[in-house]
C-alpha cells in the first residue's frame, strides 16, 4: 500500500462515516404519510394510521403493498429482481421502498399530523 | 494477437463466474441487490498486465454477457454506468504514482456502486436513495481493498505468461 491508497480509504470511510451521522442526525421521525410516485410522478398519498392494502395496476404490471401500524411492506411484486419485496419494512421519515424495474417509489412523508408509534 | 484475445476470453469467463459466485453470496447492509464486486478482480489484473482497452473490453463483455445470461436487460443499465465509471477511474488513479492496486480498486468498487446508484436515482427521479450512498461506500472500500491485496498477488505470479 502506498500514502494515496491509505489517503482515499481514510477520506472515503470518513465521508461515509459523516454521511451516515448527518442523515441519523437528530433521530429518525416517524412519519404520517406514505407517498408513492410512479416514474416520477405522485401517484396517490396514503395515511398510515389507516391499515390498509393497496394493489397497483400499471402498464400491465403488478405491485401490492400493506400499511399495518404505520408500517409499510411490500408484499408482493412481478418484477424479475423482487428486491422491492425482500426489502425490510419502512416507518421513518425519508425511508424508501423502490421498485426499480418498475419505477415505483414507496416513500415515508411526514403528513399533516406526524404520529409516535412508540409514544 | 491472437495470444491476448485468448487471453482476453480467458479473463472475461473468469469474471462471469466471479458474478454467478457473488449472487450466491448475499449481502445486503440494507442496500437491496447489493454485491461484492468480485469481479473488479479480474477487471484490475486485467488492467496491470494487459493494459487498458484490453481491460475495457474484459470489463464491458463481462457485464454485456453477465446481464443477457444471469440478469435482465434493466438490470445492465445499471451495471454498464457502474462499469465505464468505475473502469475510467481506475484507469486515470493507475497513472499516478501515489496509488498502488489497492488504491485503484477502491476506486474502482466505490466508483462502480456510485454510477448505479445515480443511475437508480434518475431513473426513478428520487434523491432520497442517496441514503443508500454510506453503506455502498464502506462497502465498496473494504471488498475494494481485499481484491486489491489479491491483486497485488497475482499480478506478479502471471506478468510473464502474458506478455
Amino acid at each position: 500500500m502506498k500514502k494515496g491508497d491509505i489517503l482515499l480509504i481514510c477520506a472515503v470511510l470518513i465521508l461515509a462515516g459523516a454521511g451516515l451521522i448527518f442523515m441519523n442526525l437528530g433521530g429518525k421521525k416517524s412519519g404520517g404519510t406514505l407517498t408513492v410516485t410512479v416514474r416520477g410522478e405522485i401517484y396517490e398519498t396514503y395515511d398510515l394510521a389507516k391499515d390498509q392494502e393497496i394493489s397497483l395496476e400499471i402498464d400491465g404490471w403488478h405491485n401490492r403493498f400493506r400499511i399495518k401500524d404505520g408500517v409499510v411492506s411490500m408484499m408482493e411484486a412481478d418484477c424479475p429482481d423482487q428486491y422491492c419485496v425482500e426489502h425490510a419494512p419502512i416507518a421513518k421519515v425519508n425511508e424508501t421502498i423502490v421498485c426499480l424495474p418498475h419505477k415505483v417509489v414507496l416513500e415515508i412523508t411526514e403528513g399533516e399530523e406526524p404520529r409516535d408509534v412508540d409514544a | 494477437m491472437s495470444k491476448k484475445v485468448a487471453m482476453a476470453g480467458m479473463f472475461t469467463a473468469l469474471a462471469m463466474i466471479l458474478s454467478y459466485v457473488e449472487v450466491l453470496i448475499p449481502i445486503s447492509l440494507g442496500v437491496p441487490g447489493m454485491k461484492l464486486g468480485l469481479a473488479n478482480l479480474v477487471v484490475v489484473v486485467a488492467l496491470y498486465t494487459m493494459g487498458a482497452p484490453m481491460a475495457f473490453a474484459v470489463s464491458m463483455i463481462r457485464i454485456l454477457l453477465v446481464s443477457v445470461t444471469f440478469g435482465s436487460l434493466a438490470a445492465m443499465l445499471y451495471s454498464l454506468a457502474g462499469g465505464i465509471l468505475s473502469f475510467c477511474g481506475m484507469m486515470l488513479l493507475k497513472k499516478i504514482p501515489n496509488f498502488s492496486m489497492v488504491g485503484v480498486s477502491v476506486a474502482g468498487g466505490i466508483l462502480h456502486n456510485i454510477g448505479q446508484l445515480a443511475v437508480a436515482m434518475a431513473v426513478v427521479e428520487n434523491i432520497h436513495l442517496i441514503s443508500y450512498l454510506p453503506p455502498l461506500l464502506v462497502a465498496g472500500t473494504v471488498t475494494g481493498m481485499l481484491i486489491g491485496i489479491v491483486s497485488n498477488q497475482v499480478v506478479p505470479r502471471i506478468k510473464h505468461v502474458i506478455k
